[in-house]
């Protein structure tokens, strides 16, 4: 029963991802699609580690290490960007 | 789970078609960094973390940089 | 079946009605600061619940998950924050139904003097 409960809770995050990337690719302004790539982040992290517990491998909670590690800095170089810096 | 990993499939492939089909170079950038997020989900899900590892390293962080870098110093002769 | 894997299962599900909210929320807001309201808060909660049902439901790898999740709460406030005022530095219009622009007040030098007296 709690393998149903937690495959439930991915699966309702997946629907979060379909909504989010409705905004990305409709966005009228970009700063709201760098908004929606900074949810898509943070929804696919829980998915990552998910996948980790789901298959049992410790190996794959790194990815989301490291993803959750590089992906701030994409997101202030975004920033950055559309204040005029770089 | 199989339901979940072929619906971002399909995502992946829209979004790497709408980065290429739109004007906007930001836009296009932000879409390409989604394209190797998504992918990078999908090599976990094959089993293969080591490629998963380089494409989040790469592709989120290195190629977005580098491509909002170049837009900024080309957007003189763009426009 | 323990207790620990129904109670980390049941948080994560709570996580992940959260994350579905702040998507919701992306979706259906009129504006780029709404939409960043609704994005970034609701969707760090959900992320610190989901991890930390995650947690529960795996115990030996508390520490590892512990880990990310402290990334996320340090990191995703700080750029959310940068985000929202490069948008309002460059430009991006609110909505129609907003009554004041605080930053812009506070930008602008006889607006500081106003709300300081």
């Amino acid at each position: 029963m709690a393998d149903v409960i937690l495959e439930l809770a991915l699966v309702l995050a997946g629907i979060g991802v379909l909504l989010a990337s409705y905004r990305l690719l409709k966005g009228p302004c970009p700063p709201s699609r760098a908004v929606a790539l900074d949810v898509l982040t943070l929804i696919t992290i829980p998915l990552l580690v998910g996948a980790a517990v789901m298959t049992g491998r410790a190996i794959y909670l790194d990815v989301a290490l490291v993803y959750g590690l590089l992906s701030f800095l994409g997101v202030v170089s975004l920033a950055r960007y559309f204040e005029k810096g770089v | 789970m199989i339901y979940l990993d072929v619906f971002l499939c399909v995502l992946t492939v829209i979004c790497a078609v709408a980065a290429m089909v739109t004007r906007k170079l930001v836009a296009a950038a932000i879409l390409a960094g989604v394209v190797s997020l998504i992918v990078s989900y999908l090599f976990v899900r094959m089993k293969a973390p080591d490629v998963a590892m380089t494409e989040a390293a790469i592709g989120a962080a290195l190629s977005t940089v580098i491509f909002l870098i170049a837009i900024r110093r080309t957007e003189e002769e763009e426009r | 079946m323990a207790a620990h894997h129904l109670a980390g299962a049941l948080l994560t599900l709570l996580g992940a009605l959260f994350l579905f909210l702040g998507a919701l929320g992306i979706v259906r807001m009129p504006d780029l600061y709404n939409r960043m309201q609704a994005g970034t808060k609701a969707t760090t909660l959900g992320n610190i619940l989901t991890l930390a049902g995650l947690a529960l439901y795996h115990p030996s790898w508390a520490l590892k998950i512990g880990v990310i999740a402290l990334f996320v709460l340090v990191t995703n406030p700080l750029s959310s924050h940068a985000l929202a005022r490069a948008a309002h530095g460059a430009g991006v219009p609110l909505t129609e139904g907003s009554v004041s622009d605080a930053l812009a007040e506070d930008l602008s030098p006889e607006g500081g003097e106003a709300v300081e007296s």
